[in-house]
């Protein structure tokens, strides 16, 4: 216990607002505005955490995304977050916190014990060993071992997230001063500025450190700045993340609070002023609770008066930190400035040891004290103050390059090589009125001058291999410089092999505070310059951003949304039950009971008196124009400028490679007017295949290609009673033949008929605007019962339709099958102009006669159904599949099995008996013609 | 996420769109005339160029097809026509 | 070859690891090769493997452009199966999971395959019924498959969506019990040292600007590094491999398209299988570190650029919570994009093109990884005999003009 509050500093906690929490079962105390982390640096506790492998105790380290030890899974409310950072959660009343990857709790963790063996489990050690053995044997240790936190099975977060698209002219992306700067001169100039900030406040550094922005109080500058940049019609968001770079000029960001928000932004430009983080010091044992950055220390002093200890250490090499010192002394603790320096300006007020640099920690379950030339200095916390990274990953993620500035040590943007113009600290500009000025310049939409190179004032500061113990570069996955020349003892010297061989930068802190360090110590070991060495790639997101953000609402209903029939409710009310057939939520069957009793049912009903059944998917494509009938020659196998007006005509349409894509009739209305009819999954394909054709070959003022599919109901009355029950129902149909169209007057609409089949019997398709779907539908149904007919859903409709062997594109075809594979040779051996497709039926293998073809298959008599997907084998020799069960079901008014298959050569082995295998159980069949039922066609025109 | 300027609406996201096929695949005809490996290179060949290309496209919510010239490395949009001799 | 154990551990252990050697060999061109291979991917390193070790052919060297293993064997769902349907392909892909299972004993480095198993799960009767067509040709063609019932799939994965509202519901699907995942790294890295220690060249950051041909036959390649002379050229480039051939006038049937992989911040067990949706389209497994990877469709646009899109991402993500509504606790950590060669008809392009002596491996689209040792094998073989494997002919380039391909996409309305 060192950690303390300090009875007055705390710009952000209300200190009227007392609250509560438990960590790992004990009850913390906070306020409102705490983190988790100042709450419980405030209320002393040390051992936040335990690393991924070797189960180290681990305590606080820095104050944002960066941080790698504090991670919890929170419990609140019936809502439950596992992996949650304690610096981004916001402390409330009544959270149970649970430290991750430790049992029972980050204090007293079993596994601990790990750490004794961690010379034999070097980076990489398990690919040289478990090999003995499947690995399977070894997984399941392994697995449990690993991993932070827990998924709460029973917890599913909703799937409210709201997704939002917006544009703006200038997107600035982070608060700090010199966004702010560059916002306000932006908004000035009369730009939309989107400004995004991912704390819960803007101000950025200053926030903890205070100053002054263009002379104003830093404070009233950023209250200034909203009011200026909602007067030019931006917006200022806090608490959000932008955490994606996408190509030409989209990004994704993340608005935390109780309704989450995923943005997805357009922005005509983009200024980076992401800051950086703190860099931490390597020395042995640096990764003991109470070694902390610290610039986190002067944020949750300032932020929350939460101080980490009361004999201080703080380790430098500049006098950017001595602020850090000063405040903390103000505030009552004892500290040591440890100044890497030889000759420093004399810090006020502050005790320094010049020259130095802690060697080691001391203490297993926290500092104790630190080792600084020699001696051992006691103390309870070390502050490191290690330099700068700039934030990058966002220009990295658009595709922007990195250079190595050696004055600065660091690795910053270099210009021109992504579309943003990068800012302030980001860039390496710590100086605060050198930030502000770049913000002001890239507001007013200048490109900023090059920076002048800085000259080296010292040996950066590195990790160093001499050094005795063990040095962390990567806190979480307990990545040492020793890992670091293990891997450059055994070739992986490229970064990214480094990166893979040791985990380092895999984290959840994503590298921030170890790539540099490992790029650094990789350079150093293969004597190599940190450029040559080169730099990993970042990728989005910039932090964790929740998968329920990026999922948005589309779940469930909303995921994949059905088309729904505009008859849907009265079809439910007459008791249909529904399925998802092909994106289109349709009938199955009508009642309750068994789904295959009722389909058998049903499908006798149309067989015996008169059925209906909801056919509106179907899809409908107007083509109309003097080129129209050239349009449907060409996209068609069968020729339709033949077709005489008033009368349809079945046809298929091929892919240019031959492939049956889909089937249906054409209806020819006028000369230069047909409707094609479309399978219901396939209506855009066709009508874009149409399209091309239109445009690229028949010419676009000639005919035009219109989809009215979701205009139109269409009703289909199908069996003997058909014609019977549409005049019942009042209807004056014309007196058509088979394939014969007309239209009647419907309430002042026209009322489409086609005697169309897909049943095998004779069959009325009705279709009326959608307006008037409703009086059909009751028209019709009234007539029903007079005929003792009934409504019938998809599953008796696909019975009706196989035992007349129509096929179903996609179900009795797959992928390679063509047209004469369905017994349609006919155009392709007759046809002599140009169609779709049609090069493709002549090649070596279409010509083949042992192509996979269309055939119906029968079982002995009594012999049970055969199940769909079962495969045809040879009787003798190697076994292998000549093609497979497409289709099956039992036929209510054959009163047997029927089935359809395609088959190797199927069309020369009608009679003869076949195997079949199912599962490793193998049977026979007899291979028949596709048509099981009325093969002369009788019933089209009625009782045969 | 990419932004594609249609030639008769404009610029769009690139989820609007539908790539077809690289610009210049002239079809062979008559069938007869075209050898198999003629066809199959109709059919199937692609240059898929590291940098610049010109391709076809559909702009799927106003069902035009154009020309699209971009760069499938950079990603840089250079150019959208309307198909030849069609006004945009 | 330095041999790596519990023992070597141990003893290296206590020696500080100062004795370890490096996995392979940084090598520099030599002038002349009896063969090189372009790439030094999977695919590229396992052909020289099997090039030494089981044709004897040692003066070999492997050209990467950039660092092994960098390409899309390092940038993928790690997934190996063979749940296939077409015979060609289960074969090809059999042959990729039989050489798996004996790897990392093989090649003394453990390559982690972990054969959980994998379910293809349905939703919808007429799914079902395609997926017994395809566990009945896995049979058929001598692979463990078989259909799963809902019961028993639901057993394989119990966080699976199973609420009233669940817009997919697991009806049943197939399973392969031998499939599974493999660390994709140690592939590489694997077949890297395996086939240093035989005498392969592995020279990285050396990118092949040219291909010289004398009289119709490969002579040499021209690189970054200077001309190297070989009368057998191997190419296995993925996504770069159009562009190679462009220097030979060859044009292949492939595009090439982004794909997307992502990955969530690790937790504790809580998927123990390899899963597809195929009403998402989503894949999903459970890393050894504790991450879920996941990966869904391509990006539609043709790229050569190794970044997603955010369409995709939200479509892929809202995918994987529709299975698993458990997993909106969790955040994404990280999302990558490879470069992938997609072939018209999804299936590789193994075999002879263009100059006599120069042979392709590519377009293995979005599941090139599972093939990894069938790849190098079949490769290793045609470069070795100058003739096909039985099983590497049905994917010769010509099956294009004599059409007979293999649409798998088609043939079983699964995309792979």
């Amino acid at each position: 216990m060192s950690g303390w509050r300090h009875d007055s500093l705390g710009a952000e906690i209300d200190r009227d607002r007392p609250l509560r929490f438990t960590f790992d079962g004990l009850s913390v105390p906070g306020f409102e505005g705490d983190t988790l982390a100042s709450a419980l640096m405030a209320a002393g506790h040390r051992i936040l955490g335990r690393s991924f492998k070797y189960h180290r105790p681990r305590g606080l380290w820095g104050l944002g995304a960066e941080e790698p030890n504090a991670v919890f899974d929170i419990r609140h409310e019936g809502s439950y977050l596992p992996n949650a950072r304690a610096t981004l959660s916001y402390a409330q009343d009544g959270m149970q916190v649970a430290s991750v990857n430790a049992w029972p709790s980050a204090r007293r963790d079993a596994f601990g014990l790990l750490d004794l063996a961690q010379r034999f489990l070097p980076a990489g050690f398990y690919y040289k060993t478990f090999m003995r053995l499947p690995w399977r044997i070894y997984e399941p240790m392994i697995r449990r071992m690993a991993g932070l936190g827990r998924v709460d099975p029973d917890y599913a977060p909703d799937a409210d997230g709201v997704q939002i698209s917006a544009a703006c002219d200038v997107l600035v992306i982070g608060a700090g001063p010199a966004g702010l700067a560059a916002a306000r001169a932006a908004a000035e100039a009369g730009k939309t500025v989107w400004l995004l900030e991912d704390a819960r406040h803007p101000g950025g550094a200053l926030r903890w450190r205070g100053g002054e922005i263009d002379g104003t109080p830093w404070r009233d500058y950023a209250r200034d700045t909203s009011q200026a940049v909602e007067a030019a019609g931006g917006r200022v968001m806090t608490d959000t993340s932008l955490w994606g770079a996408f190509d030409h000029g989209a990004f994704a960001a993340w608005q935390r609070g109780p309704r989450p928000r995923h943005w997805r932004i357009r922005a005509a430009r983009c200024i980076l002023a992401s800051g950086a983080i703190e860099r931490p010091l390597w020395f042995a044992d640096n990764d003991r609770p109470g070694v902390q950055s610290a610039e986190a220390a002067l944020h949750h002093l300032a932020l929350y008066g939460s101080l980490p200890g009361r004999r201080i250490l703080m380790a430098t090499d500049s006098d950017h930190s001595l602020p850090v010192a000063r405040a903390l002394k103000d505030a009552g603790a004892e500290v040591t400035v440890i100044d890497r320096r030889a000759e420093v300006p004399e810090a006020t007020g502050l005790a320094q040891i010049t020259g130095a640099g802690i060697e080691a920690a001391r203490g297993r379950r926290g500092v104790t004290a630190a080792l600084v030339k020699g001696e051992e200095i006691p103390c309870d916390t070390i502050l490191c103050a290690g330099g700068w990274t700039p934030s990058v990953h966002l220009w990295c993620q658009a595709g922007g390059r990195l250079d190595m500035d050696e004055g600065r040590d660091m690795l910053v943007p270099r210009p021109g090589t992504a579309p943003m113009t990068v800012i302030g600290a980001a860039t390496g500009t710590l100086d605060l009125a050198a930030a502000v000025a770049e913000g002001l310049a890239a507001g007013a939409g200048k490109t900023p001058a090059p920076k002048a190179p800085k000259p080296r004032a010292r040996a950066p500061l590195r990790p160093d291999p001499a050094r005795p113990g063990r040095q962390w570069l990567d806190l979480q996955n307990d990545v040492t410089l020793k890992d670091v020349a293990l891997a450059a003892r055994e070739g992986f010297t490229s970064v990214e092999h480094l990166k893979r061989y040791t985990t380092l930068g895999m984290a959840t802190d994503q590298g921030r505070l170890s790539n540099f360090a490992g790029l650094a110590a990789m350079a150093a070991l293969t004597n190599r310059s940190v450029a040559e060495t080169g730099t990993t790639t970042y990728r989005p997101p910039f932090q964790p951003v929740p998968l329920s953000a990026i999922a948005g609402p589309a779940r469930g209903a909303l995921y994949h949304p059905l088309k729904r029939l505009a008859l849907e409710e009265a079809h439910r009310a007459a008791g249909a039950r529904f399925r998802d057939y092909g994106g289109w939520l349709r009938p199955s069957v009508y009642g309750q009971g068994d789904e295959a009793a009722l389909a058998q049912s049903e499908a006798r009903t149309a067989r015996t008196t008169v059925a209906i059944f909801d056919a509106s998917p179907l899809g409908k494509l107007e083509v109309i124009g003097p080129g129209a009938a050239a349009l449907l020659d060409f996209t068609g196998y069968v020729r339709m400028s033949t077709l005489r007006p008033g009368r349809a005509r079945y046809g298929f349409m091929l892919s240019e490679s031959g492939i049956v894509y889909d089937d249906g009739v054409v209806l020819r209305l006028g000369a230069d007017h047909f409707v094609v009819s479309a399978s219901s999954s396939h209506v855009e394909g066709v009508r874009f295949v149409l399209e091309d054709a239109r445009q690229d070959r028949i010419g676009r003022a000639s005919v035009f290609v219109h989809d009215v599919t979701q205009a139109y109901v269409t009703l289909t009355v199908t069996g003997p009673d058909a014609r019977a029950l549409c005049r019942a129902a009042g209807l004056a149909l014309p007196d058509l033949p088979h394939m014969g169209v007309g239209e009647i007057a419907y309430q002042g609409a026209r009322l489409r008929v086609a005697r169309i089949s897909f049943t095998g019997d004779m069959s009325y398709e009705l279709s009326v605007p959608a307006r008037h779907a409703q009086t059909l539908r009751a028209r019709l149904d009234a007539a029903l019962a007079a005929f003792d007919g009934r409504w019938i859903g998809l599953e008796a409709v696909m019975l009706l339709r196989a035992e007349k062997g129509y096929v179903l594109i996609g179900k009795d075809t797959d992928g390679s099958t063509m047209p004469q594979d369905l017994g349609w040779d006919g155009p392709r051996a007759r046809r002599d102009d140009e169609y779709l497709g049609k090069r493709s039926l002549f090649t070596p293998e279409a010509a083949s006669t042992a192509r996979r073809q269309l055939v119906g298959l029968r079982v002995p008599e009594g012999g049970q159904p055969i199940r769909t997907g079962a495969h045809l084998i040879p009787d003798t020799g190697l076994r292998r599949s000549l093609g497979f069960v497409t289709s099956s079901y039992v036929s209510p008014v054959l009163d047997r099995p029927i089935a359809l298959a395609l088959l190797e050569g199927g069309l020369q082995k009608i009679g003869q008996t076949v195997r079949l295998f199912d599962d490793g159980v193998v049977r026979e069949a007899v291979v028949t013609a596709p048509c099981a039922y009325d093969p002369e066609g009788e019933r089209l025109d009625g009782r045969a | 996420m990419q932004r594609f300027p249609c030639p008769f609406c404009g610029p769009r996201d690139e989820t609007e769109f539908h790539f077809a096929v690289e610009a210049g695949h002239a079809r062979p005809e008559p069938a007869g005339a075209v050898s198999d490996a003629a066809w199959a290179a109709y059919l199937y060949e692609a240059a898929s160029p590291k940098g610049t290309t010109r391709e076809v496209w559909l702009h799927l919510t106003c069902g035009e097809y154009f020309l699209l010239t971009r760069d499938t490395l950079t990603r840089a949009v250079n150019a959208s026509e309307p198909l030849p001799g069609v006004a945009p | 070859m330095q041999r790596y154990s519990a023992l070597s551990l141990l003893r290296q252990g206590l020696a500080g690891h100062k004795g370890w050697q490096s996995a392979w060999s940084k090598a520099t061109p030599k002038p002349a090769y009896d063969a090189v291979i372009i790439g030094g991917g999977g695919h590229g390193l396992a052909t020289a493997y099997y090039l030494a070790k089981a044709h004897g052919l040692t003066r070999v060297a492997v050209l990467e452009r950039g660092w092994i293993g960098g390409g899309n064997t390092g940038r993928n769902t790690t997934v190996c199966r063979s749940n296939y349907f077409f015979p060609e392909s289960v074969a090809l892909y059999d042959l990729a999971l039989r050489l798996y299972e004996g790897l990392s004993r093989e090649i003394n480095y453990n390559v982690m395959l972990s054969q959980r198993g994998m379910l293809i799960a349905a939703h919808t009767p007429a799914q079902m019924e395609i997926c017994n067509r395809i566990a009945n040709a896995m049979q058929i063609n001598g692979v463990d498959g078989k259909l799963m019932g809902a019961a028993e799939a639901a057993a394989k994965v119990p966080l699976a969506n199973t609420a009233p509202d669940a817009r997919y519901k697991l009806m049943g699907g197939i399973w392969q019990g031998r499939a599974g995942t493999a660390r994709h790294d140690a592939v590489a890295w694997g077949y890297a040292r395996a086939a240093s220690a035989l005498g392969v060249d592995i020279i990285e950051t050396c990118e092949v600007t040219g291909i010289d041909v004398q009289d119709g036959a490969v002579t040499g390649v021209e690189t970054t590094l200077g001309p190297i002379r070989t009368e057998r050229l191997g190419i296995a480039a993925a996504g770069a491999t159009p562009g190679l051939m462009a220097h030979v006038d060859v044009t292949l049937p492939i595009h090439d398209y982004a794909l997307q992989a992502f990955v969530s911040e690790p937790v504790k067990p809580c998927l123990d299988t390899v899963l597809l949706y195929l009403g998402t389209g989503t894949y999903v497994s459970q890393s050894d570190k504790g991450e879920l990877v996941f990966g869904g469709g391509l990006d539609r646009v043709p790229t050569h650029g190794q970044r997603g899109n955010l369409p995709v991402q939200e479509a892929v993500t809202a995918g994987l919570l529709e299975m698993f509504p458990a997993f909106g606790q969790l955040r994404l950590l990280r999302q990558w994009a490879g470069v992938v060669d997609v072939v018209s008809d999804s299936s590789p392009l193994i075999g002879p093109a263009g100059p006599e002596g120069v042979f392709i491996n590519c377009g293995w689209g979005t599941g090139g990884f599972k093939a990894i040792p069938a790849g190098g094998w079949l490769l290793a073989h045609l470069l070795a005999k100058g003739t096909h494997h039985e099983i590497s002919r049905p994917f010769d380039l010509r099956r294009f003009a004599e059409g007979r391909l293999i649409d798998e996409a088609a043939g079983s309305g699964i995309a792979h």
